[in-house]
C-alpha cells in the first residue's frame, strides 16, 4: 500500500510537537542565537514531550519502539521552532540511537535507561573533524587495540555540549573503519577546548573541539562490542534527521516569505500578486513537498529494512542540503533589505541552511 | 500509517508491462522516431487486445463495480489513479511516443468521463470495449489561445429547429487527433471533445465541451505537426466548418449561468491528468538514467553513494542530482493520485507534481546526454531522442509556468483576479 498520512498517534505527537516550536522554542530563537545561550528550561519542555523515550522500548527504560518515520515528523515540525533548540532537545538521541540501533544487549541495559529516565541531561556524540575533506569513512582519528583496551587519538570538532556531557560516543577510526567508542564524562586523557566553536548559526548551542590523547576506552565501551558494529545504519538515521530538520528550517522560511510578501505592498499591490515574487514561492513550496516525500519514503525504508534504505537515505539528505540552501536563500530575497536584518529570522534560517552539508552527526532519529 | 510499498496488483501488472515496454515498444523506437506519422498498427492491436482482456485502460478511471459486500473482507482503499500513474510511468520507459497512440479514449475520454451524466458516458464511452482499437482526444488548444484557455474563439450556437449543435473553429495541438477523428477501417469509429462558447459575450461562463463523432461532416483534420520528439503520436490540427452534433452532445449544462463554475469544473479535470501526464516524463527520464548508470558501470564508473559531496566526482555528482532529482519527482506524483484515488482535494499536490516532473525530466535527460559525451548526442542510441521526448513533459497539460501560477494561487490563496 502507499499512503501519505501518519497514524493518528503520530499525528498527535506532531501537534504536540508543532504547538512546543510555535509557542516555545520560535519566540525564544532570536534571544538564543543573539545571547549565545538556551534556556534549560525550554530545553527540558521540549525533552518532556517524550520524542526520544517513545522510541526507545520500555526494557531500556523508555515505552515505545524505534520509527524513523516518526522521528523524521517529529524533527521536521520542531525545526520549523528553531534548528539550534531543536539539537540541543534531540541531543541525548546522538548517544541512545546509535546504542540502540548497534550496542550490545549488556550495552542498551547500562546506558539507555539512565538517559531516559531522568530530567533532560547532555548526552553527545563527537563525529565531525576539523578539516575541509572531513569523511565520516575516513575518520583522522584512530583507535587502536592495547591490552584488552582502545587506545583513542586525535581531535574532534562541533560537539554539542562537550563541556557538560555526562557521557558520549567517539568515533574513530578502527583498522579503516568508523566505530564507535563510548567514552564517559572526565575520561582521562579527553579535553574539551575552553572556548566554544565560533560557527556561522547554532550560536546558541554551545559547541566544542575536543582532543583525545590516548584515551583509554575498555574494550566493552566499543560500540557492539568485541565484534564492533556497521557504521551505515548510524549515518543513514543521521541523514534522514537532518533532511527532516532541513525541511523543518526551510518550510519556516517559506511561510515567513509569503506571509512577508502578502503584506508588503509595492507598485500598489502585494508584492505576492507579482509572478517573479509568487513563482519564486511556488519553487519553494514544490522543492521543500519534493524532498520531504523523499526523505518520509527513505525513513519508511530504514523501518522496513528495504535493501536501498541507506542509499535513499543518503539521496534525501543530499537533495535536503541542496534545497535548505535555496529555500531559505530565496526567503531572504523575498523579503529583500529587510531580510538582510536580523531583526527578521530568515537571515538566520539561510545561515542554518548553509550548514546542513557540515552537520554529520549532529542529529539522529 | 506512512507507507511506500507498490500495492499487490501494481506489482503484478508492472511485471507484465515492463515485457510489453521492452519488446513491443523499445524495440520500435528508433523505427518509430525515423518514420513520423507512421502507425504502429501492432502495438495498437496488441494493446487494445490486452486491455479488453484485464479492463486495464483509459486514462478515466473505472467506475466502482457494485459488488456484494463480504463483511468478513477488510475494506481496501482504491488505488485506480496509483495503478494508471504506474502503468503510464511504465509504458512511457518503454517509449512515450508510441504510448501516447494507446487505444482507449485518452484525454477525450477522461473529459467525458468527469464531465458526463450516465447517458453520455453509457453512449460516448461504450465503444472502446469494442473488438476494433479506438481513439478520442481532446481540442482544446487553438492559434491564439494556449494556456490561456479563456481566448478560445471557437463557437457553437444552438439551431433550435433541427436542436443541433452548429460549431465553428480550428483547434491545434490535438494529440492523437487523426486516429480519434479520421475513419479508419481498422479503428472503431473514434471523437473528440471540442472546446468551444456557446455565449462569447459571457467569457469562461459560456465555455463548453462537446463530442464530435468521426465522419461528421464539416470536420477535418488540416495538418499534422513535424515535432521536436513524441513523433509516433500524431499531433493534429482540426477544423471545424459549421460541424453538425445532436444536442446531447454537450458535456454539462447549456445553460449560462454568470459565473465561473463550468469552467472550474472543466479545470478540475486537469488535477486528475496533471500527475498522470507527469508520470509519463518520468518512465522518459528513468529510462535515460538507466541507460546512462548502465553505460557508466560499463566503463568502469562507480557511483560512490554515502561519500560527502566534496571528494565526489563531477559526474558522480550528476547522476546523484538525476536520481534525487527523479525518485522525489515520481513520489510526488504518487502522493497527487494517492490523494485522488482517496477523494481528497489535490489541486495543489497535482500542479506541484507536474512542476516538479516537468523540471525534473526536462534536466535529467539533457543532463544525461552531457554526462555520455558524443554517445549522448548520437542518434545510435535512444538517449538523444528521450532528451527530445522528455521535453513535451514541461509543456504539454499546462505548462510548468501555468502549474506554478496554479501553485502560487493555492499557497498564497489568491484568485485568479488577485494574481494574473
Amino acid at each position: 500500500m502507499y499512503s501519505f498520512e501518519p497514524s493518528d498517534e503520530q499525528k498527535m505527537l506532531i501537534d504536540a510537537v508543532m504547538r512546543y516550536a510555535k509557542s516555545d522554542l520560535r519566540p525564544a530563537a532570536h534571544d538564543a542565537e543573539e545571547n549565545k545561550e538556551l534556556p534549560l528550561k525550554l530545553i527540558n519542555k521540549g525533552w518532556e514531550l517524550g520524542v526520544l523515550q517513545a522510541s526507545i522500548p520500555e526494557a531500556y527504560g523508555g515505552f515505545g519502539e524505534r520509527s524513523a518515520v516518526t522521528g523524521v515528523l517529529a524533527a521536521e515540525e520542531m525545526a520549523f521552532g528553531d534548528l539550534a533548540g531543536s539539537l540541543a532537545v534531540m541531543l541525548p538521541g546522538l548517544f541512545t540511537m546509535p546504542i540502540l540501533l548497534a550496542g550490545t544487549e549488556e550495552q542498551k541495559k547500562q546506558w539507555l535507561p539512565p538517559v531516559i529516565e531522568a530530567e533532560w541531561k547532555p548526552y553527545s556524540a563527537a563525529m565531525i573533524e576539523y578539516a575541509f575533506d572531513f569523511d565520516p569513512y575516513a575518520l583522522k582519528t584512530t583507535a587502536k587495540a592495547s591490552g584488552g583496551d582502545y587506545l583513542i587519538n586525535g581531535e574532534k570538532a562541533y560537539v554539542t555540549y562537550a563541556a557538560t556531557a555526562e557521557a558520549m560516543l567517539v568515533y574513530a577510526n578502527l583498522d579503516g573503519k568508523t566505530q564507535g567508542f563510548i567514552v564517559p564524562k572526565g575520561a582521562a586523557g579527553l579535553t574539551v577546548g575552553e572556548e566554544r566553536e565560533k560557527l556561522m548559526s547554532l550560536n546558541a548551542l554551545p559547541l566544542y573541539r575536543l582532543k583525545l590523547e590516548n584515551v583509554k576506552v575498555p574494550a566493552a565501551n566499543r560500540l557492539g562490542g568485541e565484534a564492533g558494529h556497521d557504521i551505515e545504519p548510524v549515518l543513514a538515521a543521521g541523514r534522514v534527521a537532518l533532511a527532516a530538520l532541513a525541511v523543518g528550517v526551510a518550510k519556516a522560511a517559506f511561510e515567513y516569505s509569503r506571509d512577508y510578501a502578502k503584506e508588503r505592498e509595492a507598485f500598489g499591490v502585494k508584492i505576492a500578486q507579482k509572478q517573479a515574487i509568487a513563482f519564486m514561492l511556488a519553487e519553494m513550496a514544490t522543492e521543500i513537498e519534493a524532498i520531504r516525500v523523499l526523505n518520509w519514503e527513505a525513513a519508511w525504508m530504514l523501518d522496513s529494512g528495504k535493501e536501498d534504505a541507506f542509499k535513499q537515505a543518503y539521496l534525501a539528505y543530499t537533495g535536503a542540503v541542496d534545497m535548505a540552501m535555496t529555500v531559505t536563500d530565496r526567503a531572504v530575497q523575498i523579503l529583500g533589505g529587510h531580510g538582510y536584518i536580523r531583526e527578521h529570522p530568515v537571515e538566520m534560517w539561510m545561515r542554518n541552511g548553509r550548514g546542513f552539508a557540515m552537520f554529520t552527526g549532529l542529529a539522529i532519529v | 500509517m506512512i507507507e511506500f510499498e507498490a500495492p499487490k496488483p501494481i506489482a503484478q501488472q508492472q511485471f507484465v508491462l515492463k515485457t510489453v515496454a521492452e519488446e513491443m515498444m523499445r524495440a520500435k523506437s528508433r523505427y518509430f522516431d525515423d518514420h513520423e506519422h507512421e502507425i504502429p498498427y501492432d502495438y495498437i492491436e496488441f494493446m487494445h487486445m490486452a486491455m479488453r482482456a484485464t479492463g486495464a485502460g483509459s486514462l478515466a478511471p473505472k467506475e466502482k463495480k457494485e459488488e456484494a459486500e463480504d463483511p468478513n473482507k477488510p475494506k481496501r482503499p482504491p488505488i485506480g489513479y496509483q495503478m494508471l500513474a504506474h502503468m503510464l510511468e511504465m509504458l512511457s520507459w518503454g517509449d512515450v511516443g508510441m504510448y501516447l497512440v494507446t487505444p482507449g479514449g485518452g484525454l477525450g475520454a477522461a473529459a467525458v468521463q468527469s464531465a458526463a451524466n450516465a447517458e453520455q458516458k453509457a453512449k460516448f464511452l461504450a465503444r472502446f470495449g469494442e473488438a476494433k482499437p479506438t481513439f478520442a482526444a481532446m481540442c482544446m488548444t487553438e492559434a491564439g489561445a494556449g494556456s490561456d484557455t479563456s481566448a478560445i474563439r471557437s463557437t457553437a450556437i444552438l439551431d433550435k429547429e433541427k436542436n443541433e449543435w452548429v460549431i465553428n473553429g480550428e483547434k491545434i495541438f490535438v494529440t492523437a487527433g487523426d486516429k480519434s477523428i479520421t475513419l479508419d477501417e481498422k479503428f472503431g469509429k473514434g471523437f473528440v471533445v471540442v472546446w468551444a462558447s456557446i455565449d462569447p459575450s459571457a467569457g469562461r461562463a459560456g465555455m463548453r465541451a462537446f463530442v464530435v463523432e468521426a465522419g461528421t461532416p464539416g470536420v477535418s483534420v488540416t495538418k499534422m505537426e513535424h515535432k521536436l520528439g513524441i513523433r509516433c503520436s500524431d499531433t493534429a490540427s482540426i477544423v471545424l466548418q459549421d460541424a453538425r452534433v445532436p444536442f446531447d452532445h454537450i458535456l454539462g449544462s447549456p445553460e449560462v449561468v454568470k459565473d465561473t463554475k463550468g469552467f472550474k469544473g472543466a479545470m478540475a479535470t486537469f488535477d486528475a491528468t496533471r500527475p498522470l501526464v507527469a508520470a509519463t516524463g518520468i518512465g522518459v527520464a528513468r529510462a535515460a538514467l538507466e541507460f546512462t548508470k548502465e553505460k557508466l558501470a560499463e566503463n568502469g564508473v562507480t557511483i560512490r553513494y554515502g561519500l560527502p559531496r566534496q571528494k565526489l566526482t563531477n559526474i558522480e555528482r550528476e547522476v546523484i542530482d538525476m536520481e534525487i532529482m527523479l525518485r522525489s519527482a515520481w513520489l510526488m506524483i504518487l502522493k497527487a493520485v494517492w490523494m485522488a484515488d482517496n477523494a481528497k482535494p489535490n489541486a495543489l499536490e497535482s500542479s506541484m507534481s507536474k512542476v516538479k516532473a516537468g523540471d525534473a525530466v526536462t534536466k535529467v535527460t539533457q543532463k544525461a546526454v552531457e554526462v555520455m559525451g558524443p554517445l549522448g548526442y548520437s542518434r545510435e542510441f535512444l538517449l538523444e531522442k528521450w532528451f527530445r521526448d522528455a521535453k513535451i513533459t514541461d509543456i504539454y497539460e499546462g505548462t510548468g509556468q501555468i502549474n506554478r501560477l496554479v501553485v502560487a494561487r493555492q499557497i498564497l490563496g489568491y484568485s485568479g483576479a488577485e494574481l494574473r
